[in-house]
């Protein structure tokens, strides 16, 4: 078989479905849509920039219907004020250049767009746009019918202008703006030259660099005095109080020697200390912007769903409005917002937003159906339990653990260390005022506040954050992403994990397909096939992939009967595919614990099953093996017990299963452990999982495709890199190491800037040379030393 | 040599316009999103007629 490719999305294209078009060849209607619009308009050069960037559009008929209330449209614009509108889309498919040259030229598809901007890590559009001339309806439909379907959630309800804090950038401008004039200012005093002229300036330049360390002081240094003053309030002695001491002490000094002309003061070292300690702080931040740590079951809700009234007529509503006792329409791929009773006969539910489990689930007239469920099939109506808030997946979110913003769940290791530093370095303080005062109380007083200045622990400050930055950036490039730095310490401390069973140590992409019966003849596995083809529903997908290429074949008659199988006929043959209920299988074949299977049924002779096992991950057995040695394993699900003899074969002895786990119980689960003492790692995927996840240590969420959603976490990590756990545990454990040892090499140039200063002996300019000195030695030790550990497998 | 008042006023007042017009730049966002102007500049005023080649010339960028 030939591979070809579409031009516009780059799959493969199947030899009897391809078009041909304008020379080029597509496979299917939808591309070819998308590329007759192009070219009507002028755009091809979409193609020039990467080569087949589209997407296939997907059919959305009445899925942005509320769009046209009003009071839904202006939740979502950003901006809107007499005919013109701002609204900020996220659109998932963004991924190329091609992407945002089209996105940025959609004034020339649709009138009534004036601008259009791209950013591209965010993977959002800014479209400007006239609202008398477009409603942002069209705008929608227009994007979705060029493959660019924008993604509007629960979450764009309560947009607005979001307020970046740059804060810190601020300060550190600032920061650098005054430590590099200082230095340029203080040059001539470096030499001691005894010149007349510079003689003659000195006041001018001294009440100069007076004047320019200010601003660093009172602005950009602000944030140690705050931190230094509440940690003294809560009585933990932390890293920031000895700096925000060694700060204004060395101000108070530095001040004095200028107006007694004494000297020149430290003002260089003051600067360029706040400089190096708020670039650190720079550098431990690294954000991923087109991922979010934070996402709750918002991002994955509809903003609004359709209402049926009392009178038969459809309303948009939004889903806070739905009440209880509300008939609500649900229609092909939509979720499902709140719990109810499905009023149609039959609908098949997806619930792998919410478990993880790919396999869809049948329900009939009566049952209960959960939110977080997605329809797939028919149009089906059903009647609201409780609102949005009450139901049994959002609930979730009202439990305390996500209620408070932790911002420090525990102490970090700097903050561990300057338990017994401050103390010390306050003692060496006084006691060498005690000492000098005796002799004179002008040595004394310098010694003292010498003391203060030199061990000013900034190369201490400074170990921590350059070599968590530098660790958060090698494990970024490894696939794993995490929220922030503190993560790395607290990856460090655990010692048990728990894994989520469905979906993350298995895998929905793909099944361990096993057959049972009667052998096929060659024809009827081709029949099979072919009929396997024509249907959507994902068991059939899965044994279509399974099954060996083979020829195509007419299919005469097909039905598909949602929830039971499918009947087709080919060549005047009958086949059946479906429950083991829907073919009348023989009891020999019924299964005997539950387990997903395919029954096959030709000419109406009972042929036999394929059973669909949950397929573990790419060396789970070794990532086990190995994690189980150091950690205590645990794993949790939420289905029944049906795999506990196949999971106890893979897995290490010692690892707990525990069954039939609600999301309330595994967070229950977590916390009671944590009551135990034990630092806890959860590792999960599924919404199911978020209680777990934010209850935990540290919560790693694992996603196929990390551009898609995963529930609030500590980290990422792409699926592909499951494996690979055990080696980014090390090097947490790796990256204490670093800093321990970089603590000792910090002290060791604080031990030799105290005989300095404890003999009286400080010159600003030794100050000026050990603290820059001391700064590099760490930072690239640290950095080093981190990436010769991440290079060791 | 009086001058020298005159210079630095006028080398540190230069320095504040610059540490203004970063600020600036910083609060307008410029910052905020470093990787699709660079894509962006290299797009011209494209149309069919006029297309010139830009094959590849920027690669996907995994941020």
């Amino acid at each position: 078989m030939s591979e070809q490719s579409c031009f516009h999305c780059g799959l493969t294209i199947l030899k009897n479905e391809e078009i041909d078009f304008d020379e080029k060849k597509f496979c299917c209607q939808g591309c070819k849509t998308v590329y007759e619009i192009f070219s009507l308009h002028d755009l091809t050069c979409y193609y020039d920039f990467e080569k087949s960037p589209g997407a296939t559009p997907q059919d959305i008929q009445g899925k942005y219907d509320f769009l046209d209330s009003e009071a839904i449209l202006s939740k979502v614009l950003e901006f809107q004020e007499g005919n013109t509108a701002i609204v900020s889309l996220n659109i998932p498919h963004i991924h190329c250049s091609s992407c945002i040259w089209i996105l940025e030229n959609l004034n020339r598809i649709q009138s009534g767009i004036s601008s259009s901007q791209v950013n591209f890590p965010e993977k959002k559009v800014r479209i400007t746009f006239d609202s008398d001339q477009v409603s942002l309806k069209s705008i929608v439909y227009m994007l979705s019918s060029i493959g660019y379907e924008p993604y509007i959630s629960l979450e764009n309800y309560e947009t607005g202008q979001k307020n970046v804090d740059r804060t810190l950038t601020y300060k550190l401008g600032m920061a650098f703006f005054c430590f590099g004039n200082i230095m340029l200012l203080s040059f001539p005093e470096y030499f001691e030259i005894k010149e007349f002229w510079l003689d003659n300036y000195k006041p001018f330049f001294r009440g100069l660099i007076f004047i320019l360390s200010l601003p660093s002081l009172l602005y950009s240094a602000s944030d140690y005095y705050v931190s230094a003053y509440k940690s003294i309030k809560s009585k933990m002695l932390n890293i920031d109080i000895p700096i925000a001491l060694g700060i204004i002490v060395m101000f108070v000094r530095s001040t004095f020697d200028v107006v007694m002309n004494y000297g020149s003061g430290f003002f260089d070292s003051l600067t360029g200390l706040i400089f190096f300690m708020l670039l650190g702080k720079m550098f431990q931040i690294k954000t991923y912007s087109f991922l979010s740590f934070e996402r709750d079951f918002k991002s994955y809700f509809p903003i609004a769903v359709t209402r049926i009234n009392l009178d038969a007529s459809e309303e948009s509503v939004p889903i806070y409005d739905v009440e209880k006792g509300n008939r609500l329409l649900i229609r092909n791929q939509e979720l499902i917002p709140v719990d109810g009773i499905l009023i149609s006969e039959k609908a098949e539910i997806d619930y792998s937003f919410v478990t993880g489990e790919a396999v869809s689930i049948e329900k009939k007239s009566g049952d209960k159906v959960f939110a977080g469920g997605k329809q797939i099939g028919k149009v089906i109506e059903m009647e609201v339990l409780f609102s949005v808030s009450q139901s049994y997946l959002t609930q979730l979110w009202s439990n305390e653990i996500f209620q408070k913003k932790v911002l420090q769940k525990h102490k970090t290791i700097t903050d561990a260390i300057s338990r017994y530093f401050t103390p010390i370095l306050l003692l060496i303080a006084f006691a060498g005022f005690g000492y000098w005062i005796f002799f004179d109380a002008n040595i004394a007083f310098n010694v003292f506040t010498a003391v203060l200045i030199v061990a000013c622990p900034c190369a201490l400050a400074l170990t921590a954050p350059f070599t968590f930055g530098n660790i958060l950036r090698i494990l970024g490039k490894q696939k794993l992403y995490l929220k922030n730095a503190l993560v790395i310490e607290q990856l460090a401390k655990v010692d048990t994990i728990v894994f989520d069973k469905t979906g993350t140590i298995t895998t929905i992409k793909k099944s361990d397909i096993t057959y049972e019966g009667v052998s096929f003849s060659d024809e009827n596995l081709i029949v099979l096939k072919n009929v396997l083809r024509a249907s959507n529903h994902p068991l059939s997908r899965m044994l279509y992939d399974f099954l060996p290429e083979t020829k195509k074949l007419k299919i005469d008659d097909f039905e598909e009967i949602t929830g039971k199988g499918i009947v087709a006929s080919v060549e005047n043959e009958t086949i059946q595919i479906g429950s083991a209920s829907f073919v009348g299988a023989p009891i020999l074949y019924e299964s005997q614990i539950e387990k997903t299977a395919l029954h096959i049924k030709i000419g109406g002779i009972y042929c036999g099953k394929y059973t669909f096992k949950n397929q573990y991950r790419d060396g789970l057995e070794k990532l086990f093996f190995a994690l189980s040695e150091k950690y205590q394993i645990k794993v949790l699900s939420g289905d029944n017990d049906g795999e506990r003899a196949n999971l106890e074969a893979v897995l290490p002895k010692n690892t707990e299963l525990i069954f039939n786990q609600k999301p309330e119980q595994k967070l229950e689960f977590i916390r009671q452990l944590q009551e135990k003492g034990q630092n806890v790692m959860m590792v999960g995927d599924g919404l199911n999982d978020a209680g777990a996840l934010a209850q935990s240590n540290v919560g790693i969420s694992i996603s196929e495709n990390v551009n898609v959603f995963s529930p609030a976490c500590d980290a990422i990590l792409d699926a592909s890199e499951f494996s690979r756990l055990d080696y980014f545990l090390q090097l947490s454990q790796d990256s204490i190491k670093i800093i321990k040892m970089s603590f000792v090499l910090s002290l060791l140039y604080n031990v030799i800037g105290l005989s300095f200063a404890i003999t009286g002996n400080l010159l600003p300019l030794v100050a000026a040379i050990i603290m820059p000195l001391s700064t590099i030695t760490i930072v690239s030790f640290v950095t080093l030393m981190s990436n010769f550990y991440a290079s060791r497998k | 040599m009086s001058v020298i008042y005159l210079l630095i006023t006028v080398s540190i007042f230069i320095a504040i316009c610059f540490f203004i017009a970063f600020i600036v730049a910083v609060k307008s966002g410029q910052y905020d999103d470093d990787y699709t102007p660079s894509v962006r500049m290299l797009f011209d005023d494209e149309t069919k007629i006029t297309a010139p080649n830009i094959n590849s010339s920027t690669e996907e960028k995994q941020v």
